[in-house]
């Protein structure tokens, strides 16, 4: 409400008033506030971001997702399980400190302590043999084709920092408050100057750092907005120079504003729904002892009664990409001829609902977060006479993220029929997804598969494809799974959402991201 | 007298102990904490490390009697989300909220009763007809349009106040103050506006109200025939004696004030106890929630004694019957 009443009003007045801020200071704003500041706790997007501005690993993903060298300067495969790194020399960290093998050695130590939640970064890696000050090792417990794409969120800490201040454990979930997650010393281009949650988060350039800075900053200001209103009026008063999410509504006003622009771009995570495929019964079927999810035909018959151009242009306003696939571009292994969708067919569903013995439908719950994806609530409500059309008696148990992924998670046994997830692969390869989410088998698998879709040939593609160096054999076993998971409708993929970023005109250039976040390497203020 | 106020504070722990054992009872529908903190790539082991380091898999009894027993030895345990001591969370949103509803509270006072008294006196003038009905707005339209109305105004389109945040507070020893320099007095301009703008109206109305139901009284009319001037009629007796009420309204409503600073809060993104709570909601953060409750609870038990007392200073009745019982 508040929200389209705002949008009235500015679409009355389009007139931003500036407030003149200091040169090449940076301001920005998204809707939370980072999580804490130590590299191996709380894997959040945002955090993780703030993070990468403070610390480096061994190599950098740039803004196109391209590997660079960061704190190593070249790296090669001796053998099939281990890699030579070379480290860059004459790095300090921020306090000074020079960068070593040591400091890579106690880093890798402390990232896989139990209560890190980064392990998954390095999980492949055996263990880090150092060469000299300034050469290593990393030897991987099998041939591990992703181990690079995993490197850069490998964040390297100071040991010496480590010992002086007594920081080397890791707050366990969060029962202490610990040294390393509110100071920082890394090798990267910024410095932290000050946090004060939920209200800024000051950084400086590194006058230090190794790197030639391409950005011209001489300070940046992260200050979290909640309100999405409010945030929105911030940059039209000028008082920030970017901010995002911008609410869709109000994405066309922005363009017609002088002075802001909004800049749309592809993100990565994949938005799909899930069935329960496990249960003998479904929860909404008692004393039925039927399940309509184990036959393929019904879970095909959800999918082609999905009008996903309807969803694109009602609900997201254009701000979407339909995609055929639970991956998107830009992640290793996708499969760009195979990113088609089954036809929208209603009456195709219907018939495969009647030729699997459902002519009449069937009633089912379906799970949605109204508070984590854009207009992800809108989009069950879309889905919902979608589904009616062809018979199908959904209701809808809308809810926020907390108790969302608390009910279709783990701890309640993945308790729900029919959900909605969105998933971005932290290792960006096309192995993340099979792993958490289309296979069960194994330790660490599928975690996020709350409908609990298994195939025996997925199962086995998906343990060969995490070992498999070669290239093409790695690409044909990918477009194998995801054939198969695709005739058996595992999921439905809707789509990825658009980013939108809203910029003021102090801004010349900023890289848009599709993790949706600023690398401030790459801001350039006019 | 002593003993009223002791007994009063005795009786606040029981509240706050009820409070407590309310909220805690309802975190249990307030989802997994986990999956905020963890992050989706952690694997089941690591959430069960965490769930049990953080004592979420005890039994809801367990849970609160620890609660209690650290709450009672001052540790309210840690922040999940910001991962701080939650002691050291609240004080440090503590003055925000605090100044926030003292400028509020002292301009619904400073505005409303003033309004009040004049309506009460010009009922049928055209001045207290526009102003009644100008009240009818702020008391109808919710906080959060009347903040969003006000940010459109003064910051997008005039550009003079800022749209959110505390901006810059001069440091107090250690208490972040916006009332000390005119840079940070611009801040919470527009969020004490938004925030009083529902208790001005109140008070208006009620203490218009009550004017004109004084007015009528017999020793208004005997002080009139007395021949006393209408300033003395209309403000030491008159005025006087409506404030009972008012001062009551006026207690509660500053409780109440804290809390619709939530609202305000969030709308300004201004770093107070509101905000915080609302975060910590988001983000399942137990330990925030229950401690915050709890303080409300007691910010409400102390107002209400506050208000208790202040009977007695403004009624001399209540003084009579106070000595009456001591002999």
């Amino acid at each position: 409400m508040n929200k389209k009443i705002l949008s009235v009003f500015l679409t009355v007045v389009a007139c931003a008033v500036g407030v003149t801020a200091q040169a090449e200071t940076f301001r920005y704003s998204t809707s939370g506030d980072i999580l804490g500041l130590d590299p191996y706790t709380n894997n959040e997007g945002p955090t993780n971001t703030m993070k990468s501005n403070l610390y480096e690993g061994l190599i950098h993903r740039s803004y196109d997702l391209s590997l660079h060298p960061a704190l190593a300067t070249d790296w090669e495969q001796v053998d099939e399980l281990t890699w030579r790194f070379n480290l860059r020399k004459g790095v300090k960290f921020h306090n000074g400190n020079d960068f070593t093998a040591d400091d890579v050695l106690v880093s890798f130590d402390r990232i896989r302590e139990p209560a890190s939640n980064m392990t998954f970064v390095v999980a492949s890696i055996d263990k880090i043999n150092k060469i000299d000050d300034h050469t290593i090792e990393i030897v991987t417990k099998f041939p591990d084709p992703t181990l690079l794409l995993n490197l850069p969120n490998f964040w390297i800490m100071d040991k010496e920092w480590l010992d002086a201040n007594d920081a080397y454990a890791i707050q366990e979930g969060a029962t202490v408050s610990t040294f390393a997650n509110l100071n920082v010393n890394g090798t990267g281009p910024f410095m932290l100057e000050e946090w004060v949650p939920d209200t800024r988060t000051v950084l400086v350039p590194n006058p230090n750092w190794w790197g030639e800075p391409k950005h011209n900053l001489t300070k940046a200001i992260f200050q979290p907005i909640g309100n999405n209103a409010t945030r929105v009026a911030a940059l039209l008063s000028g008082e920030i120079d970017l901010m995002y999410p911008v609410p869709l509504q109000d994405i066309p006003r922005l363009e017609s504003t002088p002075g802001v622009t909004a800049l749309q771009g592809p993100e990565l995570r994949t938005i799909f729904l899930g069935f329960d495929q496990h249960r003998d019964e479904l929860m909404d079927m008692p004393g039925s002892g039927k399940n309509p999810f184990k036959d393929a035909r019904v879970r095909k018959a959800f999918y082609q009664a999905i009008d996903i151009d309807a969803i694109k242009r009602v609900v997201m306003r254009g701000a979407s990409t339909p995609t055929g696939l639970m991956i998107a571009p830009g992640i290793n292994g996708f499969q760009e001829d195979m990113n088609t969708r089954f036809p929208h067919d209603p009456a195709a569903a219907r018939k495969l609902l009647a030729d699997a013995g459902y002519a009449d439908g069937f009633p089912v719950t379906f799970d949605c977060p109204n508070d984590r994806y854009v207009n992800d609530e809108a989009i069950c409500l879309a889905v919902v006479p979608m589904l009616e059309r062809i018979g199908i008696k959904v209701k809808l148990n809308a809810q926020t993220k907390s108790l969302h992924f608390e009910k279709i998670g783990r701890k309640q046994d993945w308790n729900t029929s029919f959900y909605m997830l969105g998933w971005t692969p932290g290792s960006y390869d096309a192995h993340n997804p099979l792993q958490q989410l289309m296979t069960l088998d194994g330790e660490g698998q599928g975690t996020w598969n709350s409908g609990r879709y298994t195939n025996p040939r997925v199962e086995e593609l998906t343990d060969m494809i995490a070992g498999e160096t070669d290239v093409d054999k790695r690409n044909s076993m990918i477009r194998e799974a995801f054939q198969i998971h695709k005739e058996e409708v595992g999921h439905i993929p809707l789509h990825q959402q658009a980013l939108a970023w809203g910029i003021g005109d102090r801004v010349k250039e900023v890289k848009q991201r599709p993790q949706n976040d600023v690398d401030l390497r790459y801001v350039i203020m006019k | 007298m002593l003993a009223y106020i002791v007994r009063r504070l005795l009786q606040s722990i029981i509240v706050m102990v009820a409070v407590g054992f309310i909220a805690f009872s309802l975190f249990n529908f307030v989802g997994d904490p986990i999956n905020n903190m963890v992050g989706q790539e952690a694997t089941e082991a690591e959430r069960e490390r965490a769930r049990q380091a953080l004592g979420l898999d005890d039994p809801f009894p367990i849970q609160f009697a620890r609660f209690a027993w650290n709450a009672l030895h001052g540790d309210f345990g840690i922040s999940f989300r910001l991962s701080i001591p939650v002691e050291e969370a609240i004080g440090d949103r503590l003055p925000a909220t605090l100044e926030l509803v003292f400028v509020a509270a002292v301009l619904a006072l400073a505005v409303g009763v003033p309004l009040g008294v004049y309506t009460g006196l010009h009922r049928d003038g055209a001045v207290s007809r526009i102003l009644l009905t100008a009240s009818l707005v702020g008391i109808s339209l919710p906080t959060f349009l009347i903040g969003i109305i006000l940010i459109l105004i003064f910051s997008v389109w005039l550009g003079w106040l800022p749209s959110f945040g505390r901006g810059a507070t001069v440091n107090l020893w250690g208490w972040q103050s916006n009332l000390v320099s005119w840079e940070g007095f611009k801040s919470i301009i527009l969020p004490s506006v938004t925030l009083c703008l529902f208790q001005l109206t109140l008070l208006m109305r009620l203490v218009r109200a009550e004017m004109l139901e004084v007015l009528r009284t017999d020793y208004v009319k005997f002080a009139r025939a007395r021949g006393l001037t209408n300033r003395a009629v209309n403000f030491s007796h008159a005025l006087k004696n409506t404030l009972v009420p008012v001062i009551t309204i006026t207690g509660l409503q500053i409780g109440s004030l804290i809390a619709f600073a939530i609202i305000t809060e969030t709308v300004f993104q201004w770093p107070g106890m509101g905000l915080l709570f609302l975060q910590a909601i988001q983000f399942v953060d137990i330990p925030v929630m229950a401690a915050y409750l709890c303080l409300v609870a007691f910010i409400f038990v102390v107002i209400n004694l506050i208000v208790d007392l202040l009977y007695y200073v403004i009624d001399p009745r209540l003084r009579l019957e106070g000595t009456g019982h001591a002999h």
